[in-house]
Parts: structure tokens; C-alpha cells; sequence
């Protein structure tokens, strides 16, 4: 029988962004990556398939992270302390993006140095994260969205609370910026229409939801993505950014990916498990809408970046 | 899709005899409509009009049970797209497979069966097996049954279904699989048993046939194995399905069947289809691994969006506290209390843990939503009579709501106020250290 499949036509859609910038733009990236333009949910093909994948991204530390989990330093190796040469062999095994993180421990000089040195290193756009303290935020990002004038970085990780400095930093340097708010719709629309409203093109905002691990959240930063993006197709232009979540930070922040000893044996084997924890969290997370994952583990990139491939063909 | 009142009107006997209580027909085909009354109220409805009636307020997804002995997985009966409309209900059997002819199928099955891993207090386990019928099914199933109660999927051939089905008389199981080559006897199979059939076809137009043709024979409970070879591809059908179903399309109004043990990576493909729409999904072999991960995401997914999953507050004794034992604070959500909760029994350490009423709230989400504050921590230890327990008033609030202290030592002025590790994780150290 023939069947007439019922399809959602949508009045708006995604934004298209574009990270990094090329030598002709006033960069020094060898590749930029595009993200958004959807015009319907999630990989409905039949409806209308995305125009851009999602991309991956890696998480790197400044200095050698003091907190995470044994597995990912020993994955990484020696490479932990040098952020460079982290960054490179990140690119190497498939990261479309790095995303830097910087430490309170980091001097505004040092955070130049360190993303100039990553920049170098790497071919691929850039994400710098300040440590999360609003004043140390600012007292890095700053020299650091001068220092790299025109790569379009993206500076984050911008919160109600520490937004204007960054969003200044970007806009007069031509970078863009990660807007975060906790896991709620008008909270993201809000902080989209503050950071709009200082002068920021909306192609440069990127948002992020906030999501929790497996089994610490995941099922509210589902939703809230799911519902921002069906907002986002609806028409809502504060909820038209493509969206960037850190599923590697959350899932490696999780007992069952931290620690190998003195668990439940129906947990099985920790490597395996902690990779899994990762994987199925982010993609989880792209079915519900994600556009950039960032992740922390060598093998979960692989995988992601996989099921990726197979996600954007029907 | 549901009748309005009116169409029901116009299927009811309209003598207005007020038998069922109402003064008019209408009035009754009103209440059928709003679901507030029974048609059985109604002694004067014909039999073809019942079965009109019938179809119209049948769900869209039919609910499909497949029973072992005593023990059972069901599918179905769900109603939206996205569970942020309201919430997905039954959620999907995760089955093992196994092969008929493998000589450590007993040994597979126990390890299996005896599987249970504890999340937020709830124990959750396997549901079943898929049984490969690629030697003598009836003495597999025969194997299984002397060690699992669980539900089976039966997949092979007709004649090596018939023959297993010999074995697993007064249970559901799910035969696979009807294609159009051979559906007229597995409908019989199914019927004559009676099973559940799973039914396959390579587009979602040939399924729509086959599952008319297979009803037309008699059998109700059908499931559909989609085929799609990628993530993409099994996506999108899965999707459409969905939607088709929702709309009252009857021919595909089935749950689904996944076989995320045939794709590149099982656990990507196990998770893509228990958010998207999946209701029994078949994986490759027992691995703790990757099905810890994997019932706890369809925990997570099937969670009603309106509710947390919360503990009562009260205060809670681990590992036998004494008087001078220390009392740790924490919210009442599942999540938060089972991390702490855990923490300090795999320690050994015995410890009183008052759980106060946070609204199901995580500590800093409770923090910042004001329910969790000084007030609200000092009338928790007021109201579950704590300083009677204890001789030594020690309280240690978590890392994480640090700044509480000083208010807390107001609000609690005869008691030690002290501030705890951030993570749960480090708790016994902590215990063990700072507390002595
Ligand atoms: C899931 C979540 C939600 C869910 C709620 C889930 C729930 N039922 O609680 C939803 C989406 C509803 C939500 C809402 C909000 N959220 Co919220 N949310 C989160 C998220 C992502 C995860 C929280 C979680 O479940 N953690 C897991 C549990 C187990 O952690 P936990 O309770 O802290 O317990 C751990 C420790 O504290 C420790 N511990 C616990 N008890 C004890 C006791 C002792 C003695 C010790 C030593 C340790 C200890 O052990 C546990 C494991 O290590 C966090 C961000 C994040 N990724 O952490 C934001 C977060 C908590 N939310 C935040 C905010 C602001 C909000 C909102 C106020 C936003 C808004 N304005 O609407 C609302 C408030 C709710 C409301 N008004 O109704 C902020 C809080 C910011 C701050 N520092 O104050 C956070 C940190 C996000 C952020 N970065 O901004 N949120
Ligand atoms: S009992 Fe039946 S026929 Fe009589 S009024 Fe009610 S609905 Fe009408």
C-alpha cells in the first residue's frame, strides 16, 4: 500500500555558524568547520537532511589536569604536559575542534602563550575556555581574544553572571562565544537576547544548555534540547543557535567512569564502561540536537565520530 | 484516532431510554468521548457498533506482553514523539542473544539471568533472551527454562519454531520473523500457539502489507524489525513508524524490534534506539559494561518529565550508627541521596544521613531553586529529632553548599557545623580523616 508519510514543515531553522577563521578571512586555520542550517529535527532525512555534520571536539588542559579520571591520563600519557603537542595529536585522531580549557593557576601572558602555541600546533578551529571564576575569566580571555585577532576562537564559557566582558572581548576581536545557562529554555533564550542585545551578529553565538551524565541528568538535558530546537524550527530567533555540549566533562566527572576499585562488579570492566559512559552520553546528546560534543577520551572520538558518519546517511 | 462525541452519537441505538443513567444519548456519547464513563453502561449498543467503538479507543501503539514462566516484557501503548509531552511508558526489553547450538549456553544464560545492577535504589536487570534456533530449539529452550523464567524471542525457520514451540507451552514468546516468503505459516505458528510475531519486510510499505495480511489471519500481536542497515537509516523509519502509529495508522501501530547486535557499535545502536521508539531490543552477548550504561539510559529516558525520582525525607541510619556517629545532610533526590548513600555503606563507616525535603532536587539545583537552605536544613534536624540520637551534635553539609555554614550555625547554635568534600566520592576519606 502506498503510504503517505507524515512530514513537519517548519518555518524557521538553525543558524549557520562558522568557526575558525582562514588565512583569506584574517585567520591562520588550514580548516574551519560549519555548523546548523537544519530545517528539521534531528537527521530526519526524509524531512530534510542536515546540511552540516556535528562536529567533535577535544577537551585539552592548559596544565596537567589534577582531577580527571587515571584512564584519561593514561590515554594521553605524557601528553597532558605539553598543551600543544596534546592539541596536535587530538587534530590527529579526528577532532574537528579543540576546545582549550585554561586553569586559575594560568597568568594572562601564560593563557596567550598557551593558545598561540595550540594555534600553531593545530590546523583545526579553537575553543578557549576560561577557568569559571567570572574575574579570572575575564583577566585571561581578554588578552587572549586580542592576542588571537580574527581566528574566530570561540571564547566561553559566557554565564549571566560573566557575560559582558567576553562578549565585548569577542565582538571587537572577531571571535565568537559559548553562551551557557542551566538546562532551561527561557534561560538560554534570555542570555541569547542579553548577548544579542550588546551588539553581538547572532552567527557568532553558540548555545549551550548544560547537560548532566548518564545517569546524572542526561534525561532534562535531553528535553531541554529537544524543546529548544523544535522552539529554533518554530521560528524563535533566541533559540536559533546551533548548540555545543561538553558530554566528556560530565561523564568523566562520574563515579562509574573516575574509579576502577571498590565498585559494583555489575558494573564490569572500567575501561570499557567509562568509554561507554562517554559514548552513549553524547550520543545521546546528538540525537536531541547537539551540533558540537566535546569529549575527552581518545576511543570515544572514534566512535562518535563513526556513528556521526552513519547518522548523516539514510 | 479517537471519535468525537457526536460520531459516537451517531453509533449509539438514540432511544434516549436513560438506562445508562444519563437523560439522553448524546449526553452519554459525551462522557464515552471525555473517557468518563464505560460503553458497558449502555445495554442496547450492537455488536458491530462495539467494535467500531472498540478500534477507535484502542491505543495507537498496540501494547505487546511476551511471558515467560511468571515473568514478563511489554511494549507499546505509547502516545507522543517526544517525552517532554508527556512521557514515555513501557520501556523497552533489552534481550540477550543466544545460539541454540552453543555448548556453553547454560553457562551464558545463568550469568545472564542472575544479572542485576542496583541504580538509585531500583534493581534492574535483563529481560530476556533471543534464542537462535541454529540447532534443536526445543532442548535449547529446555536448557534455558531449567535456569531462566525470563521471556524469549524464538528466531528461525517455521519447522524449528514449531518444534521449539513445543518447549515453552503457556508462554508469549516472539518468533522471528514473518516476511512476505513465508508468513502464512509463521501467522499459523503464531496463532495456533498463540505467540507474539515479529515481522520484517525491507520497506515500510511492504511491513504495512504484511502486517495487514498476517492480521487478516488472526493474530493481534505483531512487532516490527525495521532493517535499516545504518544509524540514519533505522532512525528515520524508526521516526516515521512512530508518527504513522500516532495518527492512528493501524497497519503499523506495532512496537519495534532493534537489533543493535548486528550494527557497527552495539552500544551507539543500543542507545539510539532506546531513545528513539525501540520496544524490544536485542543485543549480542552479556557484557556488565555495556549493559549497566545502557538500562540506566533507558531508566533516564523513560523518567516521568513531571517527577523526579525522589526518596521520602527522614533520617536515615547506615552501617548502624551510634550517638557519637557523624550526621551528614543531603536532598531528597534519588540520584544525590543513592551517590551519598552508597559512598558511606561501601565504606563501612556507620553514619546518620538526614535526607531533607528538597522537592527531588539535586543539592546545588535545590540550593539555587532556594530549597535547600539554612532554614530548611535546620528544621529537617529539628523535625527528625536528630540531637536525640546523637551525643555528639557534629552536622557536615555537603562541599558544595559551603557557604551555608555560617547561616546554618545561627539557625543551629548548639551544633558543630562542618563542611564536607564537594563529591560524595571522596566522603569516606573524609570521614575517615577529618572526622576522627
Ligand atoms: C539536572 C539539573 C537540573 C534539573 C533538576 C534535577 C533535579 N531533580 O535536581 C533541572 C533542569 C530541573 C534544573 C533546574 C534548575 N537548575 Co540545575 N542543574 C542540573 C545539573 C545539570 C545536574 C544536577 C545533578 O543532578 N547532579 C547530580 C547530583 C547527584 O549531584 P548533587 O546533588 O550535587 O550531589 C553530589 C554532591 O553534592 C555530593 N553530595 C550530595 N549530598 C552530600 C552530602 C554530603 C554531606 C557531602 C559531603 C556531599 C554530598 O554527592 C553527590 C555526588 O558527588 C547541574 C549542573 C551539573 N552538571 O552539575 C545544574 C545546576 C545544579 N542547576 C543550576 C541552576 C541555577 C538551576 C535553576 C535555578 C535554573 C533556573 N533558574 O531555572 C533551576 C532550579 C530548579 C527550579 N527552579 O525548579 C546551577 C546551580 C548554580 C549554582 N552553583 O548555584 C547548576 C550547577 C548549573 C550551572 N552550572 O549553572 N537543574
Ligand atoms: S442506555 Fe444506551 S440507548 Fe439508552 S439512553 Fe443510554 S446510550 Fe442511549
Amino acid at each position: 500500500m502506498p503510504l503517505e508519510i507524515p512530514k513537519d514543515k517548519w518555518p524557521g531553522s538553525v543558524r549557520t555558524v562558522t568557526l575558525g577563521a582562514a588565512a583569506a578571512e584574517g585567520g591562520t586555520r588550514t580548516k574551519t568547520v560549519t555548523i546548523g542550517g537544519q530545517t528539521a529535527m534531528p537527521y530526519l532525512h526524509f524531512e530534510a537532511s542536515p546540511p552540516h555534520p556535528p562536529a567533535v571536539a577535544v577537551e585539552i588542559k592548559s596544565r596537567p589536569p589534577e582531577d580527571w579520571s587515571p584512564l584519561l591520563l593514561e590515554a594521553w600519557g605524557e601528553l597532558v604536559n605539553d598543551p600543544a603537542a596534546w592539541a596536535k595529536k587530538a587534530e590527529e585522531i579526528g577532532a574537528d575542534l579543540i576546545v582549550l580549557a585554561l586553569t586559575l593557576a594560568d597568568r594572562p601572558e601564560e593563557a596567550v602563550n598557551v593558545v598561540q602555541s595550540v594555534l600553531r600546533a593545530t590546523g583545526v578551529p579553537l575553543i578557549v575556555w576560561g577557568p569559571g571564576q567570572a574575574e579570572k575569566d575575564n583577566e585571561l580571555l581578554v588578552p587572549v581574544a586580542e592576542a588571537a585577532k580574527g581566528e574566530r576562537l570561540v571564547l566561553g564559557i559566557c554565564e549571566d553572571k560573566n557575560y559582558r566582558t567576553i562578549v565585548a572581548a569577542a565582538m571587537a576581536n572577531g571571535h565568537l562565544v559559548q553562551a551557557r545557562t542551566p538546562m532551561d529554555v527561557n534561560l538560554s533564550k534570555q542570555l541569547n537576547i542579553l548577548i544579542s542585545d550588546m551588539g553581538m551578529p547572532k552567527d557568532r553565538i553558540i548555545m549551550d544548555p548544560t547537560t548532566g551524565a548518564l545517569g546524572y541528568g542526561i534525561e532534562y538535558g535531553y528535553s531541554v534540547m529537544e524543546r529548544l530546537r523544535l522552539a529554533a524550527l518554530q521560528g524563535d530567533a533566541m533559540t536559533q543557535s546551533p548548540m555545543i555540549v561538553t558530554p566528556g566533562f560530565e561523564a568523566w566527572k562520574t563515579k562509574e567512569a573516575k574509579v576502577g576499585s571498590g565498585v559494583p562488579e555489575a558494573w564490569g570492566d572500567w575501561k570499557e564502561r567509562s568509554v561507554n559512559w562517554e559514548t552513549i552520553t553524547a550520543i545521546t546528546l546528538l540525537e536531541s540536537g547537539a551540533d558540537i560534543v566535546v569529549l575527552r577520551y581518545p576511543e570515544s572520538v572514534a566512535r562518535v565520530k563513526q556513528a556521526i558518519q552513519e547518522l548523516m546517511t539514510a | 484516532m479517537a471519535l468525537t462525541g457526536i460520531q459516537i452519537y451517531k453509533l449509539l441505538p438514540q432511544t434516549n431510554c436513560k438506562e445508562c443513567g444519563f437523560p439522553t444519548c448524546l449526553a452519554f456519547a459525551m462522557k464515552l468521548a471525555a473517557k468518563q464513563v464505560e460503553l458497558s453502561a449502555c445495554p442496547y449498543v450492537s455488536e458491530e457498533s462495539k467494535k467500531q467503538l472498540a478500534e477507535s479507543s484502542a491505543p495507537p501503539i498496540r501494547l505487546v506482553t511476551l511471558k515467560g514462566v511468571d515473568v514478563e516484557a511489554k511494549a507499546g501503548n505509547e502516545i507522543c514523539l517526544y517525552r517532554h509531552e508527556k512521557t514515555f511508558y513501557h520501556k523497552p526489553g533489552l534481550f540477550i542473544r543466544v545460539r541454540a547450538s552453543d555448548p556453553d549456553l547454560a553457562k551464558k544464560v545463568a550469568a545472564a539471568d542472575a544479572y542485576k545492577v542496583n541504580y538509585v535504589g531500583i534493581e534492574l536487570t535483563i529481560d530476556g533472551f533471543a534464542v537462535v534456533a541454529d540447532s534443536d530449539l526445543a532442548t535449547a529452550i529446555q536448557t534455558i527454562r531449567s535456569i531462566s523464567k525470563r521471556p524469549l524471542i524464538l528466531i528461525g525457520d517455521p519447522a524449528a519454531l514449531q518444534a521449539g514451540l513445543a518447549a515453552c507451552r503457556g508462554e508469549t514468546p516472539l518468533l522471528y520473523a514473518a516476511d512476505a516468503s513465508n508468513a502464512d505459516p509463521m501467522a499459523e505458528l503464531a496463532k495456533s500457539h498463540p505467540a507474539a510475531l515479529a515481522v520484517k519486510a525491507e520497506s515500510l510499505e511492504a511491513l504495512a502489507d504484511l502486517t495487514q495480511r498476517i492480521q487478516a489471519k488472526g493474530v493481534q500481536d505483531m512487532v516490527l524489525d525495521l532493517d535499516g542497515n545504518t544509524l540514519g537509516e533505522w532512525l528515520v523509519r524508526s521516526t516515521q513508524v512512530r508518527r504513522l502509529a500516532l495518527k492512528n495508522f493501524r497497519p503499523l501501530g506495532y512496537p519495534v524490534l532493534a537489533f543493535p547486535c548486528d550494527a557497527k557499535d552495539e552500544a551507539i545502536a543500543a542507545a539510539q534506539a532506546i531513545a528513539k521508539y525501540a520496544g524490544f531490543i536485542v543485543l549480542n552477548e552479556f557484557k556488565p559494561e555495556l549493559l549497566y550504561p545502557l538500562l540506566v539510559l533507558r531508566e533516564n529516558i523513560y523518567t516521568d518529565p513531571q517527577k523526579p525520582i525522589q526518596v521520602q525525607p527522614g533520617l536515615y541510619e547506615i552501617n548502624q550508627p551510634k550517638p557519637d556517629s557523624p550526621v551528614l545532610v543531603t536532598t531528597n533526590f534519588s540520584i544525590t541521596y543513592f551517590s551519598v548513600a552508597n559512598e558511606v555503606e561501601g565504606s563501612g563507616l556507620p553514619a546518620w544521613l538526614v535526607v531533607t525535603d528538597a522537592e527531588g532536587m539535586s543539592v546545588l539545583t535545590a540550593w539555587a531553586a532556594g530549597k535547600f537552605d539554612a532554614e530548611r536544613i535546620a528544621k529537617a534536624v529539628k523535625t527528625f529529632n536528630v540531637a536525640s540520637k546523637v551525643t555528639r551534635k557534629r552536622l557536615v553539609i555537603p562541599g558544595h553548599v559551603a557557604v551555608l555554614s555560617g547561616e546554618l550555625e545561627a539557625e543551629l547554635p548548639d551544633w558543630e557545623i562542618r563542611v564536607g568534600p564537594r563529591e560524595a566520592v571522596d566522603l569516606p576519606a573524609f570521614m575517615k580523616q577529618a572526622l576522627n
